[in-house]
């Protein structure tokens, strides 16, 4: 009969760039094609899952949807960003076989970096920073913005942080983890278009107990670990998993520690593949500043073993424990595709030009390596 | 210490009844303007603490608004504030002549006050008087169909305020 | 002449006074709609065929109906008067000259929608303006059409103005939703829509200042009457705010049957173009619509004469054609130089971008920079190549449609006046100088065919 009232489905089924899976209802294009993984899954800058409201600000996430749903096949007449768009049964999604998609990620790839310094080789975040990934992935070479970059007063915002403000992409992540983490936010987006800015206003120290993931939510060097500057690069660091029991309730104690010998260079959060606070037993794994600040000692942790690293960055390409070097060619390891891009850091990096080459520096290169 | 009048407050209180209950923030925009006009044309950092605990929310929350919306000034301003129009309608109506016409005038430079604080010049952009071409925001009111005896009238004008 | 429903009585003398205004029939409109149901109301407003008058010109009737019911959740009505977009100035006169239509019109329209507490918010430079409207209201209370128990209807219904404080953006909605909030006027990813969830968490609609008094004669004269007047999808009257090079700059209401042609240059509207001048291209809509030759303006691409309503004004799409927009009808004369009116428009929409996604926060400045130069005798030939390939990239992958509005101009004005900005380039010293006045868009029979761009 035609009034029988069908149930819903309790999974719907979505194809993103050609492969179908099933998701439950309110997951979101992102989420599904996490789900899938690999090239699939569209970079995401501003989007963060532990974190309630961000999303839908950096654009490198748009997809096209080719079939909104079985009910209404209509393609979408705008790309949509992935991450805050829902899903529904039928849908069809192109990431990466998308010729639009491509167009405008590079697009958007071209408008992040247009007023970035481009600092690579003095940033603390070089190596583990997912506008480097992406700029590698999906950018051009060179610019054609024939304009000064847009430079900011510098701002001391305490002891623990310190804020790059020519780096950041405006994701607004650490704004909310002021809101949703700390108890008191004093810091904030100011200005607005061009010149928006994270700012305290008046150079206030942000201090909350828990400020310090504000770093590990951070996607470039816009926000470092004062107590790890100019220490080291990451990828002269080894990274072990490792726990304590934290007095402070909120805290999960289960962090990484980024050793050089005997020595705590940095603690931060464990972070999952995409570069997200890993969670255990559902819950978010942020840590406290005392964690991620004060335990700069072996002693004053359980060490688990080497963490792994797996996301595509840079540092993948390191040379850690017990991984080994593969002898197949490119297309075999990645499973027939080609690397999107290879490239060469002179071509991308204003500052490490050829005549401070980095392989002539003798030890872990330091940032009074490079007269700025 | 800054204080608004009991009067001021009272309309701060009127104000933040017009909102729902709990949502006082949303009184921000009109008490900040409240704020401007009694504090000197511009908001301190003070000014805009004050602001905060009125309403019982963050300061930053203040900074973040403040800083977006053109009309609140973050630094001194001079004691007439002459905002001329400068987008395409009023421009195809020469308000580029007459931004010329005042800063020689006034001999400043646009963005800057006069050595005795009375006059500082601003552009903006369109400010919904696109008809009544070239024209300016003065203090709370438009002057429109500006001309170059206009701007010499209205600086008059603002100096005989003034004494 | 034309049919008057909005402004009819705008020059009464005295008719800003609640007095006066209702002896000229005022609150009629009222009167009737608390004896209906809110639901038949709606259905008069769908009946009228009335778009929003803020740019879009979504129906309005279908909008009211999308509006989320949840039991006890409150709903809100508000009144876009954030007019900023350039080249509009409509709703002001309708503001100063004759507020309790406005006033009228929202209490019928918050009764349709069940909204106890409606908000205006008005552009914070309209300070006299949000003056006007407080006494407007404060009159229509004191005459029990406020309050509580309106007219023993047992509705109640208050009204307050809200001021911005100088941001284009809030005009969209969800940013103005936002800032009645007392956030920045950021605008929020969609969805949820406003109808379900808009200012504080509850469903809201926002509408025009200029359709929310269109309710009052949609009342008076019946949704069916009011969709006899004018043609197509394009019923009742337009507001149209013209300036520019006219000679009689200014406020019309038109009935949307007559020509474009006959607009600009009949002693009705606009009178013509001053000092015997020619007409060169016009904006028909307000800035953020395209650009169009005086050729196109006047003739469609099919050679049919372009009428002043939503689909003629749209002929041809974006190659040939443009938009009703708000009814900014900006025009400019022979004299007037297309790159330089084009580089105030990018300025514009780069001071106004809210910042919050990066192709309009970083696109709209490159693309004003890169215009500034070839204004000022710095520009390469690759520039107008780069400029187009900005636009592309900001359209349509904004947040919100200001990325948009800031792409069209500059796309509108490469598509048409190419040969004008290589000019500017190829002679650098002279285009300081002089204009490059008409050359071959003034002439009406040549409609040239412009690359198709999507
Ligand atoms: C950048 C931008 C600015 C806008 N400015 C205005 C405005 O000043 N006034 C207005 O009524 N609508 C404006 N709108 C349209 C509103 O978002 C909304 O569509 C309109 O208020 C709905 O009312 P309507 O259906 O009555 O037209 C703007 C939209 C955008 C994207
Ligand atoms: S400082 Fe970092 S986390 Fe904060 S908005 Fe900028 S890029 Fe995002
Ligand atoms: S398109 Fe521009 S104005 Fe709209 S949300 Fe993005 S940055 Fe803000
Ligand atoms: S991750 Fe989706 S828009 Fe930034
Ligand atoms: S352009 Fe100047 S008021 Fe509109």
């Amino acid at each position: 009969m035609a009034d029988e009232v069908k149930a819903p489905p309790a999974n719907f089924k979505v194809t993103i760039d050609n492969i179908t899976i099933e998701v439950a209802p309110g997951t979101t294009i992102l989420t599904a094609a996490r789900e899938i993984g690999g090239d699939v899954t569209p970079p995401a800058m501003c989007f963060y899952s532990k974190l309630q409201g961000s999303g839908g600000k950096c654009r490198t996430c748009l997809v096209e949807v080719a079939a909104g749903s079985t009910a209404d096949p209509r393609p979408m007449p705008k790309l949509v960003a992935s991450c805050r768009t829902t899903v529904m049964d039928g849908m069809i999604v192109k990431n990466i076989t998308s010729d639009k998609v491509k167009d405008a990620r590079a697009g958007v790839v071209e408008f992040l970096l247009l007023n970035h310094p481009l600092d690579c080789p003095i940033c603390d975040q070089a190596g583990e920073c997912h506008l480097q990934d992406l700029g590698y992935e999906h950018g051009k070479e060179g610019t054609r913005y024939e304009f000064p970059r847009r430079t900011f007063e510098k701002e001391d915002i305490g002891p623990y942080i310190q804020l790059h403000m020519t780096r950041c992409i405006l994701c607004y992540r650490c704004t909310y983890v002021a809101d949703q983490l700390t108890d008191k936010r004093v810091h904030g987006i100011l200005d607005r278009g061009e010149h928006a800015e994270i700012s305290t206003y008046i150079s206030k120290a942000i201090e909350n107990d828990f400020s310090g993931n504000m770093i590990d939510v951070c996607p470039v060097g816009a926000l470092t670990d004062k107590t790890f500057r100019f220490k080291n690069r990451v990828w002269f660091t080894k990274p072990v998993d490792a726990h304590r029991n934290c007095e402070n309730p909120k805290c999960c104690g289960k962090t990484t520690l980024w050793l050089r010998g005997e020595e705590v260079f940095r603690v931060t959060a464990r972070k999952d593949q995409w570069g997200e606070v890993q969670s255990f037993d559902g819950k978010p794994g942020w840590i406290c500043n005392t964690c991620r600040f004060d335990k700069k000692e072996t002693k004053d942790w359980t060490i688990e073993g080497p963490t792994l690293i797996n996301r595509h960055s840079v540092i993948a390409q390191g040379h850690y424990v017990g991984v080994i070097k593969p002898k197949e060619t490119l297309q075999e390891v990645m499973g027939g595709r080609e690397p999107l891009l290879l490239m060469d850091i002179h071509d991308v990096s204003e500052v490490n030009k050829l005549n401070i080459d980095l392989s002539k520096i003798q030890g872990p290169a330091h940032s009074n390596d490079f007269n700025k | 210490m800054i204080t608004f009048s009991q009067e001021k407050l009272a309309k701060v209180a009127e104000l933040i009844s017009h909102y729902p209950q709990g949502r006082q923030k949303s009184a921000l925009l009109p008490v900040l303007h409240l704020a401007q006009d009694e504090f000197g044309g511009w908001l301190d950092t003070p000014v805009m603490d004050y602001v905060a605990g009125l309403l019982n929310i963050e300061p930053i929350e203040v900074y973040e608004v403040a800083s977006f919306y053109s009309m609140y000034n973050l630094k001194p301003v001079g004691k007439f504030m002459f905002e001329v129009c400068q987008t395409g309608p009023c421009m195809l109506n020469g308000s580029d002549n007459i931004i010329d016409y005042i800063k020689q005038k006034l001999n400043i430079k646009v963005g800057e006050t006069t050595a005795d604080g009375m006059f500082t010049l601003k552009t903006v952009e369109c400010l919904g008087a696109c008809g009544y071409a070239p024209m300016m925001q003065l203090g709370k009111n438009y002057r429109e169909h500006l001309t170059k005896e206009k701007v010499d009238a209205i600086i008059e004008e603002c100096r005989a305020k003034a004494n | 002449m034309g049919r008057k429903l909005l402004l009819e009585k705008a020059h009464v003398e005295g008719i800003r006074t609640y007095e006066v205004y209702r002896r000229e029939g005022g609150y009629r409109s009222v009167e009737k709609a608390l004896k209906m149901a809110p639901a038949d109301i709606v259905e008069e407003v769908k009946k009228s065929g009335l778009r929003g008058r803020g740019g879009a010109g979504f129906p309005t009737g279908m909008k009211w109906s999308f509006i989320a019911k949840p039991e006890g959740i409150p709903r809100h009505l508000v009144c876009n008067a954030d007019e900023s977009e350039p080249g509009t100035f409509k709703d002001r006169y309708l503001m100063e000259f004759i507020p309790h239509l406005l006033i009228e019109g929202m209490i019928v329209s918050s009764f349709a929608l069940g909204s106890n507490a409606s908000y205006i918010y008005i552009r914070g430079e309209y300070a006299w303006v949000a003056e006007i409207l407080e006494n407007a209201i404060a009159e229509a209370r004191q005459n029990g059409w406020l309050g509580k128990n309106i007219q023993g209807s047992g509705f109640d219904c208050e009204m307050y103005v809200h001021r911005g404080a100088g941001a284009y953006i809030c005009g969209e909605e969800t940013a103005l939703i936002e800032s009645l909030e007392g956030k920045r006027g950021n605008p929020r990813i969609k969805p949820p829509f406003p109808a379900i969830k808009g200012a504080w968490e509850r469903p809201t609609v926002v509408n025009n200042v200029e359709t929310l008094a269109a309710v009052v004669p949609i009342m008076n004269i019946g949704g069916e009457e009011y969709a006899k007047i004018g043609v197509g999808k394009s019923t009742g009257t337009k507001l149209i705010s013209a300036c520019g090079n006219i000679n009689k700059p200014g406020i019309y209401e038109i009935d949307m049957t007559i020509s474009v042609e006959e607009f600009i240059f009949s002693e009705e509207y606009c009178g013509g173009i001053p000092n015997g001048k020619k007409l060169k291209a016009c904006i028909p809509g307000g800035s953020s619509v395209p650009i169009l030759p005086q050729n196109l303006l006047l003739t469609t691409a099919k050679g049919e004469k372009r009428m002043m309503n939503y689909e003629s004004l749209s002929d041809g799409g974006f190659a040939t054609g443009s938009m009703m927009g708000s009814g900014g009808f900006i025009v400019l004369d022979e004299d007037q130089c297309v790159v330089r009116h084009t580089m105030t428009l990018a300025r514009f929409y780069h001071h106004e971008s809210c910042g919050q996604c990066s192709p309009c926060r970083e696109g709209t400045g490159w693309m004003e920079r890169v215009l500034k130069n070839i204004e000022t005798g710095k520009g390469k030939m690759s520039d107008i190549d780069l400029l187009w390939d900005i636009q592309r990239k900001i359209e349509g992958n904004t947040i919100c449609p200001l990325g948009d509005a800031a792409a069209w101009p500059i796309a509108a004005a490469i598509r048409h006046f190419r040969d004008e900005f290589e000019w500017h380039i190829k002679n650098p010293e002279e285009a300081q100088r002089r204009n490059y006045g008409l050359a071959h868009y003034a002439d009406p029979i040549h409609v040239p065919t412009p690359p198709v761009t999507a």
